[in-house]
């Protein structure tokens, strides 16, 4: 193979990647926010008190969490079928990662906003709040630099899950250096991939640090 | 027990420089009746009164300071007014109407008429000073416009109008307290509520809060209740005080006459920066009188009684030597405060002169005890 047709091969995995870090993580997250707001403020004595379910929505989280990303690739064959009519491709492969991602920024925004002092909660109360007021007006603005980091964090280890959607055909940068770099003995191929993976790591970890700094104003010296 | 701050005690600002205040006067604006509050209790653990039956009213214009130590109960008792509590048994009534017996929705339309500010101000850390005093009057649907109009005004009532773009972060301690006084003001409230406003401050800035709420009070003929542990305050500002201890007010009246004379043993306490004994003499105090022993007597000097050089007639009046041991003057509620404790001979026929002595002036005296 010329270097060349090993470049495009990279840029593809590259852009494989891209497409499924992006689309899981946008749509994991858009489902994980919800849900982390809701464990956050649903416990005994807090804005939307239903500690049962509560509970419940905890259990199965932790369930989901605890699975390995592997085996939950396989696991639910049956409902990405169901999604995306196929169960192997790049498509196929977003609805594991999505699945794997909701209850990890789950967990990530709860942490984020039961870390917001309760005193604000107060406040808020005594102004006349809704709690749908005090979770947009309060928490949510207040967790604004927590949540940049979470997503931060989601979309690194979403990167990490998404080399091992190889094994349900799903492409991406860990498949090309698993089956050229290991299996077909290149060496420089799978240097290549380690090196574009911290690249790509190391900016969107930037990208996020930049965005959540510009968003605390806790700290405000400059 | 019952304490009734007639409509005549409201301070004249209320009706004079301030805002027509709805309620017919005469009734008080908050008023307590019989309210108790256990927290707990529920499975199988012991429950925990914070209220054990408060009696308790504010007139309007009123400032109002509720003083105790730290878990006397209240912070609870200043959270039933707005409803953050609810209380077990009793009744809260703001201005006419019983809180308790509030919707949901009716109690988050009274909270916009009760202004509250808090120890550690409870600003949001993501918005600026304009947009933390802007924040009631988003939740209450007012309109960008009105808010704009609204804010700054309010920013330099308290002395903040350069600072309109400042996040908390960059504003000192009094500086966040005054965004909470103005944030507190912005729905046009006829009550403030205070919780240990000034306590995370230094003594210089804690003047300067509570002389700013004071203006507002005289001003705006805003009603205020505040809660503290630092007779300082109640000194300072209040027109009315309640002594709370556990769980129960025990002491309360018009803060001149509770400073002149405290009759319960945590409001001595509570006084104790100007009132209470020195070690060595605390220590020193017996009962009862054994022979030789000097009766140890406070006077207390207010209105006519402190213009008058009656300390030296005492000397010539009693026959004996007198020993002054400690006191103060200081002003409260902008009247002259003299606290003398002085010791004499406790022999009878001294004594009796004494008495004769206080009854002709009026002074008002307090045996403590005798000392050797």
């Amino acid at each position: 193979m010329s270097p060349e047709m090993l470049f495009n091969l990279l840029l593809k995995s590259l852009g494989q990647t891209a497409q499924m870090v992006a689309a899981a993580g946008i749509i994991g997250s858009l489902i994980g926010l919800p849900i982390g707001i809701f464990l956050a403020t649903s416990g005994k004595g807090e804005l939307f008190p239903a500690p049962t379910i509560n509970r419940i929505v905890g259990l199965i989280i932790n369930a989901a969490r605890s699975t390995p990303f592997i085996i939950l690739v396989v696991a639910i064959i049956p409902f990405t079928r169901l999604i995306t009519g196929t169960s192997i491709g790049t498509y196929a492969a977003i609805v594991p990662l999505t699945i794997a991602t909701i209850p990890f920024f789950a967990r990530l925004v709860e942490a984020a906003i039961r870390e917001i002092d309760k005193g604000l909660i107060e406040a808020a109360r005594a102004m006349g709040a809704t709690p749908t007021q005090i979770v947009f007006k309060v928490l949510l603005a207040e967790a604004r630099p927590s949540l940049m980091a979470a997503l931060t964090m989601t979309l690194v280890s979403l990167i990490g899950y998404s080399a091992m959607v190889g094994a349900v055909g799903g492409g991406g940068l860990g498949d090309l250096g698993i089956r050229y770099g290991y299996q077909r003995f290149m060496p420089e191929m799978m240097l290549a991939v380690v090196v574009v993976l911290i690249v790509l790591v190391q900016l969107v970890q930037s990208a996020g640090d930049g965005l959540a700094r510009r968003f605390d104003k806790r700290n405000r010296k400059n | 027990m019952t304490i009734q701050y007639t409509a005549t005690d409201v301070a004249p600002s209320a009706q004079a420089g301030g805002k027509p205040q709805g309620a017919p006067s005469g009734t008080p604006m908050v008023s307590f009746e019989g309210v108790t509050k256990r927290f707990g209790g529920t499975g199988g653990q012991p429950a925990f009164t914070a209220l054990g039956g408060v009696d308790f009213t504010v007139a309007h214009g009123a400032i109002a300071g509720i003083i105790g130590r730290s878990g006397a109960g209240k912070s609870t008792l200043v959270r039933l007014v707005n409803g953050l509590e609810k209380p077990t048994s009793g009744k809260v009534i703001v201005d006419g109407t019983e809180v308790g017996g509030l919707p949901e929705s009716g109690l988050r339309d009274l909270r916009r008429q009760i202004g509250m500010i808090f120890q550690h101000f409870n600003l949001l850390s993501s918005r600026t000073a304009f947009d933390n005093v802007a924040l009631p009057l988003e939740i209450a649907g007012v309109d960008a416009k009105t808010i704009k109009a609204k804010v700054g005004p309010l920013l330099d009532l308290v002395g903040l109008g350069d600072k309109a773009r400042s996040y908390p972060s960059e504003l000192s301690g009094g500086q966040k307290q005054r965004v909470g006084i103005a944030r507190a003001l912005a729905t046009d409230p006829k009550l403030l509520l205070s919780d240990e406003a000034t306590s995370a401050l230094d003594p210089e800035t804690t003047q300067s809060i509570l002389q700013l709420l004071k203006r507002i009070n005289a001003e705006l003929g805003l009603t205020v209740l505040l809660i503290t542990h630092e007779m300082e305050v109640v000194k300072t500002i209040a027109t009315d005080v309640a002594v709370i201890d556990k769980g129960l007010i025990v002491e309360s009246g018009r803060v001149f006459d509770v400073y002149a004379s405290p009759k319960h043993d945590t409001t001595r306490t509570l006084l104790a920066s100007s009132l209470a004994l020195p070690e060595w003499l605390r220590t020193a105090i017996k009962p009862t009188p054994s022979a030789g022993d000097r009766a140890l007597v406070r006077l207390v000097f207010f209105g006519e009684t402190a213009f008058q050089p009656l300390t030296g007639r005492l000397v010539a009046e009693l026959g004996s030597d007198v020993n002054i041991l400690a006191g103060g003057i200081e002003e409260i509620g902008g009247k002259p405060f003299g606290s003398l404790v002085v010791s004499y001979s406790a022999e009878p026929a001294v004594l009796e002169r004494a008495n004769r002595f206080y009854a002709e002036t009026g002074l008002t005296t307090e045996v403590l005890g005798y000392v050797a």
